[in-house]
């Protein structure tokens, strides 16, 4: 038998990328969970629209690159881009703003770059911003109104208005608690605000009605690949923890802005912390550079939603940093043993 | 007091790989058999390769020295058996490249008859240095894998080193040789200890050891409770199973926090580190006289029937230890000698068990599968977290493939100790230990070939301030010379000016004459001078040195000269017009004078021959001046010969028309005679220089010695013949004048 002859090391962890992105896509099925109890079924449709446009769009891809299509499909990456994408839109997202947001997410986004691992901006969060800027009014009006509070969708329902029309949708449609307070708060003290059904029956300890499951849900998820090793702790608590600075700095009185608890519980600021912003392809890689890339999301998270003209923020925020991201890493490189200090910057010519 | 030293520190990175070592720990170490043949390498250790010192055929005695250590960083190298000199040549040897190099083959006889052959008895009361003295001669070099002489690293200041750390760590998978050893050997293992105690003269001594060695942990224990150390100096560290917490850095930031600073080595911070089995063998050598002949090897791996430790003498090939284990030729995929983080695979089962061989791994294929293929890097950081030096991996990695060396150096790809642990963690299967050995050898290359260049620099920097300060003096010499000649000249003219009591317009005429040829030569003289600026101009442009402003100012101040000259012969020229209306029959003035123009043939061949010398040099060199200076020398050929023409014509029409050959006679012998001084001088300085250049290049050992030597020897027949020329002239002269 002839023996193989290859250099070190000859042990390695069994697994591979695939199986990271499997991870991934388990921890999300809780908030997937939550949103479908609270929004119905529109998230489930989008996200199986989204993963099969995505898969189409990666093979033709694969194909004109004369890439390995099976190969490169077996990663996960482009499921998993699909979903965080179907997540981040409303649940009656017409059909075809999803179709165009995965397609340029895939195409443009990821395989333009040179495809997984060569993409400066997070794909999904490209794709997000693109319609959520082209096509503003589907994607500000096809929330649902969270269950309690209206009929519940049917699937029929819910099919027909993504992919035929939108006739009857604002019977079910209403405005984010985000939103809702943001615009609200100019006119109205905390406590008349708080007596919209979005924040809960009336005398009830909710914060904004089925959002802080849903944002719970996704932070359990998180817990859970930070406890697979998935990522690091770096940039989630980096990230709540200056939205959550921010929040309290800018925003103590409840009657002049957003408080801290729905910035952190309401929107997607969970998914954002877990799932979107430790994308680690497009994030800082250096212990100290994803503190600062999680503390720079965190923060234009709350400069956007306070100041700016969108109710949400993490796609916004998450591409500012992804552009920042190389360039932290230049700074952030740490200290080598036997090394008196960290190196920082570029290469100096000597 | 406490055998145990607690505080340990933890380091950073690391990975928890399966450790597989109880497979081999089933058994107690067994005696290898003596195998048909040992092949013993001469470069076992780091540092010099030994020198055979036997002959083939040569009868050779157990412990008796086949290789001699050449220097201070090298080891002895002794027969592990008696026998016969079977063989020294090139045989493959236990190298990740298959390579081979020189070995030594014993035969053995079967008689495994020592040479004579004594212990230090009362080891703990001799003096540092015999000690010291005894572990050198022993060819002890570090048995922990990297093979470094231990007497080198033992010959630290003792005044230094505060702390002796022995490794006993073995973090590597399945290899459990150290492991065995202490758990069989403990005593002597304290023993040798207390020996590199005596030596090294610590205030600590730390065992490192990984907690998944109980048995091992406990023996240590006992024997040193029993050992002789009074002091209560040795200490055992329990370290945290995490590979590579064996590794020599990694071991020292457990136990004292400290770092090993980049580019030193341990005892810059006090701390000497050897291995635990180095340990043993250093006592074995001075308790017991016995050199460095045997080492303990793992054979493991699923093809193994029986994996277990073996005592093996050193040489012993790895396809005659594999059978003693019951190694499956059919099962075995992948055979390798070292752990399975570092070590390397053999593809040649006869390559020998060497000093720092602690294990032989023959896996199956369900043990160590084929390597998947590579994916992309999503840039997890998973290898930044399990990076024991604190790199990032996965920059390293992008650098690499870019053939990025700035930013390879940037991030410190040379601190990389190709551990293993970030492919090991690497989701994407990259073999990114594989581009750090690709990055390393393409930035030591860049470096060897950046310090080459620097050095061509240097030299030939250096050469071009030579040339120009010849030059200057060449220069300095000739106008010395010109200037003596012009007054000379002037003197004579004066003289019989003076003497026939011409007018003085006549005088004033004669006076512009020599001042024209002057003024000629001036002019020539700056030309050349601008051509000579323009050239070195360029060439200081084309290689963007910083003297080209000074080239540029120099090209203008000859300029300028030559204007100057221009415009001075110009009005001579006008002086001289009117100078032949009143004396017409001064011929020293007319331009076609046959002596005029024999100045101007032998000033044409000169500067031909200079064209010719720095032609020559050029394409010496291999400069690219090469064809304008053949151009050059092509003017200077058309030159020549236009002016011999031109000579010829003159003088032989002066001859048909000499009517006054009497008073013509007299002066030219004379000047002919000044011409061969002149001619002899200049082939005198020609050969002063050829020999000065020649001394020059002897010195820097330069290739073109050869040719300089026949470029003297030249220079030098050409004086011989100047100065027979002159002597010839002088004896004409006085023929003549007699």
């Amino acid at each position: 038998m002839k023996l193989l002859n290859i250099s070190s090391p000859h042990l390695t962890r069994p697994g591979n990328t695939g199986g990271v992105m499997q991870q991934v896509i388990l921890a999300m099925i809780p908030g997937i969970a939550a949103l479908t109890y609270y929004f119905g079924v529109g998230h489930l449709i989008q996200i199986a629209l989204a993963i099969t446009v995505a898969l189409i769009a990666e093979a033709a891809v694969l194909y004109v690159r004369r890439k390995p299509i099976g190969f490169f499909l077996k990663d996960y990456s482009a499921v998993v881009t699909a979903i965080l994408l179907a997540l981040a839109l409303p649940p009656l997202t017409p059909w075809w703003v999803t179709t165009v947001a995965v397609l340029f997410a895939i195409v443009v986004a990821k395989h333009l770059y040179g495809g997984l691992g060569q993409n400066p901006f997070n794909p999904a969060m490209i794709g997000f911003a693109l319609v959520l800027i082209s096509f503003p009014i589907p994607m500000t009006t096809s929330w649902t109104a969270p269950a309690d509070l209206a009929a519940s969708l049917s699937v029929g329902d819910a099919l027909s208005m993504i992919f035929f029309g939108r006739e009857q949708i604002d019977a079910f449609t209403m405005a984010t608690p985000l939103d809702y307070y943001k615009h609200q708060v100019a006119v109205q003290t905390a406590d008349e605000i708080l007596l919209n059904p979005i924040f809960g029956p009336a005398e009830s300890s909710h914060i904004a009605l089925g959002w802080e499951w849903i944002n719970l849900a996704f932070l359990a998820g998180g817990l859970y690949l930070l406890w697979r090793k998935i990522f690091t702790w770096h940039i989630p608590v980096s990230y709540l923890g200056a939205l959550f600075v921010c929040a309290i700095l800018f925003g103590w009185d409840a009657d002049t802005a957003v408080p801290a608890s729905l910035h952190l519980l309401a929107g997607a600021t969970m998914l954002g912390a877990f799932f979107i912003a430790t994308d680690p392809v497009t994030a800082s890689t250096t212990p100290l550079g994803k503190l600062i890339y999680g503390a720079g999301i965190g923060i234009f998270i709350y400069v956007i939603r306070a100041w700016g003209s969108y109710p949400d923020a993490v796609a916004f925020a998450v591409l500012l940093m992804n552009f920042a991201a190389p360039f932290i890493d230049q700074y952030t490189q740490p200290r080598t043993y036997g090394h008196a200090k960290a190196k920082r910057g570029l290469a100096s010519k000597d | 007091m406490s055998l145990m030293h607690t505080q340990i520190f933890d380091f950073k990175g690391g990975v928890h790989p399966a450790e597989n070592k109880q497979q081999s720990t089933e058994l107690p170490i067994a005696c290898a058999p003596m195998p048909s043949k040992l092949v013993l390498p001469i470069a076992q250790h780091i540092g010099a390769p030994a020198e055979p010192t036997v002959t083939l055929g040569q009868q050779v005695l157990k412990g008796q020295v086949i290789a001699e250590a050449q220097g201070f960083v090298s080891a002895n190298l002794h027969a592990p058996t008696s026998g016969t000199v079977s063989a020294i040549e090139l045989r493959a040897i236990p190298h990740q490249s298959g390579m081979s190099d020189w070995c030594i083959e014993i035969t053995p006889d079967g008689q495994d008859q020592w040479i004579e052959h004594a212990g230090i008895v009362d080891f703990l009361d001799v003096e540092p240095s015999v000690l010291l003295e005894r572990i050198q001669q022993s060819g002890i070099s570090g048995l922990g894998g990297a093979g470094f002489p231990s007497h080198v690293k033992l010959a630290a200041d003792p005044a230094k080193i505060d702390t002796l750390i022995i490794n006993a760590a073995e973090c590597e998978p399945y290899i459990t040789a150290d492991d065995v050893l202490m758990r069989e050997r403990a005593a002597e293992i304290i023993q040798g200890i207390e020996i590199l105690l005596r030596i090294v003269n610590p205030k600590q001594c730390l065992i490192g050891i990984e907690d998944n060695k109980p048995e091992a942990i406990e023996a240590l224990t006992k024997a040193i409770q029993v050992s002789r150390d009074d002091t209560h100096l040795i200490k055992l560290a329990v370290v945290p199973t995490k590979y590579p917490s064996g590794g020599e850095k990694q071991l020292i930031n457990l136990l004292t926090g400290q770092e090993v600073p980049v580019g030193g080595i341990p005892a810059d911070i006090g701390i000497v580190c050897q291995n635990v089995g180095t340990a043993y063998a250093i006592y074995h050598a001075v308790a017991k006289g016995e050199p460095l002949i045997s080492r303990i090897t793992t054979v493991t791996g699923a093809a193994c029937a029986q994996p277990r430790n073996y005592e093996v003498l050193l040489g012993t090939p790895v396809s005659e230890l594999l059978p003693l284990a019951g190694v499956d030729h059919n099962q075995m995929n992948r055979l390798i000698m070292g752990g399975p983080m570092m070590g390397f695979t053999l593809n040649n089962e006869e390559v020998p068990v060497v000093k720092t061989t602690n294990c032989l791994i023959a896996a199956s294929r369900n043990e160590l599968p084929d390597p998947a293929a590579e994916q992309a890097c999503i840039r997890c950081g998973m290898c930044v977290e399990a990076c024991p030096a604190q790199l990032l991996p996965q920059q390293l990695y992008w650098y690499a493939k870019s053939d990025n060396l700035e930013q390879l150096e940037t991030h410190n790809l040379m601190d990389c100790i190709e551990c293993g642990a970030c492919a090991f963690v690497c989701p994407s299967n990259i073999p990114l230990v594989q581009y750090y050995r690709y990055g390393k050898g393409e930035l030591n290359q860049a470096r060897a070939d950046k310090q080459k260049s620097d050095r061509a620099k240097e030299r030939f920097e250096a050469r071009l301030a030579r040339q120009e300060r010849e030059a200057a003096e060449k220069e300095a010499k000739r106008k010395a010379r010109a200037e003596a000649a012009a007054k000379k000249q002037a003197e004579k003219k004066a003289a019989p000016a003076t003497a026939t009591g011409t007018s003085a317009d006549a005088a004033q005429a004669n006076a512009a004459q020599p001042d024209m040829a002057l003024l000629q030569k001036k002019l020539d003289a700056a030309k050349l001078a601008i051509e000579k600026s323009k050239e070195k101009l360029a060439a200081a442009e084309a290689e963007g040195s910083d003297k080209v402003e000074a080239f540029k100012l120099a090209v203008e101040k000859s300029t300028q000269k030559m204007k100057d000259a221009a415009k001075a012969i110009a009005e001579a020229k006008k002086a001289a017009k009117a100078a032949p209306a009143a004396n017409g029959a001064s011929d020293k003035g007319d331009p076609n004078s046959p002596e005029r123009l024999k100045n101007k043939l032998e000033l044409a061949e000169a500067r031909l021959k200079a064209a010719q010398d720095r032609l020559a040099e050029a394409e010496q060199q291999g400069s690219d001046k090469v064809d304008a200076l053949k151009t050059a020398v092509e003017k200077q050929q058309e030159r020549v010969s236009e002016a011999k023409a031109a000579y010829e014509q003159a003088s032989s029409s002066a001859s048909n028309s000499a009517s006054t050959p009497a008073s013509r006679v007299e002066p030219e012998p004379v000047s002919d005679l000044a011409a061969f001084e002149q001619k002899v001088l200049a082939a005198q300085t020609r050969v002063d220089k050829a020999q000065e250049r020649l001394a020059m290049a002897q010195e820097q050992n330069l290739d073109t010695v050869a040719a300089l030597q026949t470029g003297l020897e030249k220079q030098l027949a050409k004086l011989a013949e100047a100065k027979a020329a002159l002597e010839q002239a002088q004896a004409g002269a006085q023929e003549v004048k007699s």
